[in-house]
């Protein structure tokens, strides 16, 4: 063995930052590989130090799984691979597996002596990428690192799919061709978002054979391309024209090729929430499209949000959707939504918001009236994307308000997120935390799987949510965990927290919950309507589709005015055809929330946002979101709304587009819609 | 002879205190270790899983299977006394019998303690069904194979040294 190699950490560190930062494949890869293994057993432990070391990965070693967990939240790309035991003391193997897959989308090995069957399947039904069976032999982790390349090319490819694909489609067709790029995509996602977090600063160009330059869509970009859009019109809108009148040096037609597909699933999941039944059905295409649905218009919502958070990463949405989807069925069709979502994030806000309340209508359809009692597949998926998603938006969010004070932590929070975010997003929640958080956090950080721990460490809320989230069939439950998040927030009352209130809230909420999962799911995106849809459940989150609806469109409207996100609302709303009326101060703040929200109402909400779509919406929400926002309205006066509402001026720009406001229902497929059927 | 020393441990743990002895003691030190490494072997003390370990000790780490090995005793001792512990508690709580039994049998396994292990599955099946009678036989089977590895390992480290 080579003694610097063998012992060198500091020389690994920098040869595997050199080999991180250059696209995943330097010449020393596969040494330098950072893993973290995780194992109660310390003979065990030590063991698995040294034979990582002696195939030259950089180790990294903890004996519990809080401590794994926040190494790896510590330092998000800190890490590439994680290898934990299935038996321990204070976390069940299969949880953290969970919480890792959601939050930080890394591949996780696990180990145990324990070789029956069942337990084999419950690693590879909870997204683990390989199970080794104790003694663990050298030659079995000399080949692990093949697993991190191997997300790293799913992750890449559907990127190249879903830029491809997109153009050569319909609107209409591009449902179902979203579903196969979408499970691509799902699948890029997950590792994609995080790679993307990580790498995305660093990299864009394709020096990587591994990976593309990666297009952040900000705020403005995403204006200039909706702006372009509509000049030319939905339907006419092709790439390449889009390109041309956006003028953007350095954009490729790929990019606002897979943009322009998120965008239409957006937009067909805010109009079009028919598409939930099928979704919901639970067939195994349901959930691929529903969780696809979800992830257009989670990723949307969601993507946005987390690209706002710049926390959520589209894979942590991607897992939650997967988590949600995916726990059920394979990871591939969550996949695909997650790759929305990530892209969607990207667009920042005005997707978000877009999903936001597309996924309202969209959830609403599948997993709302689903949720309720489906443990279809698709609805946990769904949900569990959902929840990915607007956990780990949520999770930004939430995190921050869980962590304690919410109202400090919601506005900090709240405050990153806007700031992070693109505004839109973050409508409800940076609000000052209350309100404002919702929409933010909904859409945003409720991806974070953590969301789930945190929440519910923090407000009480029983992981469960998060955890359901992730139970494939969890059904609700696995919705909850999404909204377990924004839930919690919401039901907790007065919604300033959002994540606070809303966690505590949550548990009460716990059936409400579980509607919310499944609308959740498909609102991930929503993560900031958390807040509102705090307050929203109150009014049983049907508003919340509504809202998002209504959200998004006032947040073109409105523009960064602190009450941003309320008039996105209220623009949303009133641009709908709601009583503008209510879009005063609280209805905005409502609207906000209930555009991301959207998922209000979850019957009667998936039968006119499929009409009216967004509108419809807007009017439901508007009914509700008054009721809300007077809720909100105190909680957060937009103090943080200034800065979603950049964002939100974007969504409901967005919004604004919708034609393919059903189609946004189609993005929301995970528990966008969840949210919806929380009947609050 | 020769072949005894075939073994990378064995070589290895032989590098410093081996070269300093004059040839006819190394070489009768050499055989002392090297039979009764082999014997640990074939009685079914150590199975391969040891020879992993003998192989990731390196001038790096030159003690790393007696390090290893030490780390185990202590684990083991920690849950012996649990199973112990669980073993006298009224009403018996078998689920946590089993984890503890998993636990050892992971441990033991990554060492290479392979009679110590295969213990632990009788062990295991009266954690399931509830026996507490078969449980308590089981363990008392588990705490001698362990004695005795434990042992036999003490002499095999001391005379490497």
């Amino acid at each position: 063995m080579n003694p610097s190699n063998g012992k060198g950490p500091i020389s690994m560190a920098s040869s595997s930052a050199s080999w991180r930062v250059g696209d995943g494949v330097s010449d020393q890869f596969p040494a330098g590989l950072r893993v973290l293994v995780v194992d109660d057993d310390p003979t065990c432990l030590r063991i698995l130090e040294k034979m990582l070391r002696t195939c030259l990965y950089e180790v990294t070693k903890c004996n519990r799984a809080e401590t794994a967990l926040s190494l790896l939240r510590g330092n998000k790309n800190g890490f590439d691979i994680v290898i934990s035991d299935v038996h321990m003391p204070d976390m069940d193997g299969f949880k953290l597996l969970e919480y890792i897959g959601l939050e930080m989308d890394l591949p996780v090995i696990m180990m145990s002596a324990d070789d029956g069957k069942n337990v084999v399947m419950k690693g590879v039904t909870h997204g683990a990428c390989d199970y080794l069976i104790k003694p663990v032999r050298i030659e079995a982790l000399k080949n692990i690192w093949q697993h991190v390349v191997r997300k790293r090319k799913n992750e890449w490819k559907d990127f190249e799919q879903s830029g491809s694909v997109e153009e050569d489609r319909q609107q209409k067709q591009s449902d179902e061709a979203d579903y196969s790029s979408s499970a691509n995509e799902g699948n890029w996602k997950n590792s994609k978002k995080r790679k993307d977090d990580e790498e995305e600063s660093e990299e864009r160009d394709d020096s990587s054979t591994l990976k593309k330059p990666r297009v952040v869509w900000s705020v403005e970009l995403h204006q200039q391309f909706v702006a372009a859009v509509n000049q030319l019109g939905i339907d006419k809108a092709v790439p390449k024209k889009i390109l041309e009148l956006m003028n953007v040096p350095g954009l490729t037609r790929e990019n606002v090729a897979s943009h322009l597909q998120k965008y239409r699933l957006y937009l067909r999941r805010l109009s079009g929430v028919s598409q939930h039944p099928n979704n919901l059905n639970g067939s195994f295409m349901n959930p691929q499209e529903a969780a696809f649905g979800q992830l257009s218009s989670l990723n949307g919502l969601d993507l946005q949000a987390l690209a706002a958070a710049g926390q959520l990463p589209a894979h942590s949405l991607a897992t939650l959707q997967a988590a949600g989807l995916g726990r059920s069925t394979p990871k591939s069709s969550i996949h695909m939504p997650l790759v929305d979502q990530r892209n969607v994030f990207s667009f920042e806000n005005p997707k978000l918001r877009l999903g936001e309340g597309q996924q309202q209508h969209m959830p609403s359809n599948k997993q709302m009236g689903l949720l309720h009692g489906i443990p279809t597949t698709m609805e946990p998926k769904q949900l569990a994307n959902l929840q990915h998603t607007a956990q780990s938006i949520g999770n930004i969010n939430m995190q921050i308000n869980s962590q304690g004070g919410q109202s400090s932590q919601n506005n900090s929070l709240l405050m990153q997120m806007a700031q992070s975010q693109s505004r839109g997003q973050i409508l409800g929640e940076t609000a000052g935390g209350h309100v404002p958080r919702l929409p933010s956090t909904i859409g945003q950080p409720i991806l974070t799987p953590d969301i789930g721990p945190n929440v519910s460490a923090r407000n009480g809320i029983p992981e469960n949510i998060r955890s359901t989230g992730y139970n494939p069939v969890s059904q609700t439950s696995s919705l909850l965990n999404f909204p377990m998040t924004p839930t919690s927030e919401l039901s907790v009352n007065s919604y300033p927290l959002g994540n606070t209130s809303g966690v505590s809230s949550l548990p009460s909420k716990g059936s409400f919950q579980q509607d919310i999962n499944s609308d959740i799911k498909g609102s991930v995106g929503f993560m900031p309507s958390f807040d509102i849809f705090n307050d929203l459940h109150q009014h049983k989150s049907q508003n919340w589709e509504l809202e998002n609806v209504g959200m998004t469109f006032d947040a073109s409207r409105h523009s960064n005015s602190a009450q941003g996100s309320l008039d996105l609302a209220q623009s949303v709303l009133a641009h709908q055809g709601f009583s503008s009326g209510q879009m005063t101060g609280q209805n905005r703040n409502a609207a906000a929330i209930g555009s991301t929200m959207f998922s209000s109402n979850n019957g009667t909400e998936h039968g006119n946002a499929q009409n009216v779509g967004p509108h419809l919406n807007a009017l439901l929400i508007d009914n509700q979101i008054r009721v809300k926002t007077e809720t909100f309205h105190d909680s957060n006066p937009a103090n943080i709304f200034p800065e979603h509402f950049g964002q939100e001026d974007l969504m409901s720009a967005l919004l604004k587009q919708q034609e393919g406001i059903a189609s946004a229902e189609h993005e929301f497929d995970f528990d966008g819609y969840s949210m919806d059927n929380i009947s609050v | 002879m020769s072949q005894e020393l075939q073994a990378p441990g064995i070589r290895h743990m032989f590098s410093r205190a081996y070269f300093c002895l004059p040839h006819a003691h190394r070489n009768h030190l050499q055989q002392q270790v090297a039979s009764m490494r082999r014997s640990l072997f074939d009685q079914g003390y150590l199975d391969e899983q040891f020879i992993q370990l003998e192989e990731l000790q390196d001038d790096a780490n030159p003690d790393f299977v007696e390090e290893v090995v030490t780390l185990f005793y202590s684990d083991s001792a920690r849950l012996i006394q649990s199973i112990e512990q669980a073993l006298t508690s009224r009403p018996i709580n078998f689920a946590r019998l089993d984890d503890y039994m998993h636990q050892f049998k992971g441990s033991s396994s990554s060492i290479g303690a392979k009679k110590v292990r295969t213990a632990c599955t009788p062990f295991g099946e009266y954690c399931s069904e509830e026996n507490a009678e078969g449980c308590i036989r089981a363990f008392q089977q588990i705490k001698q194979e362990y004695a005795t590895l434990k042992r036999k390992l003490e002499t095999y480290f001391q005379m490497v040294k």
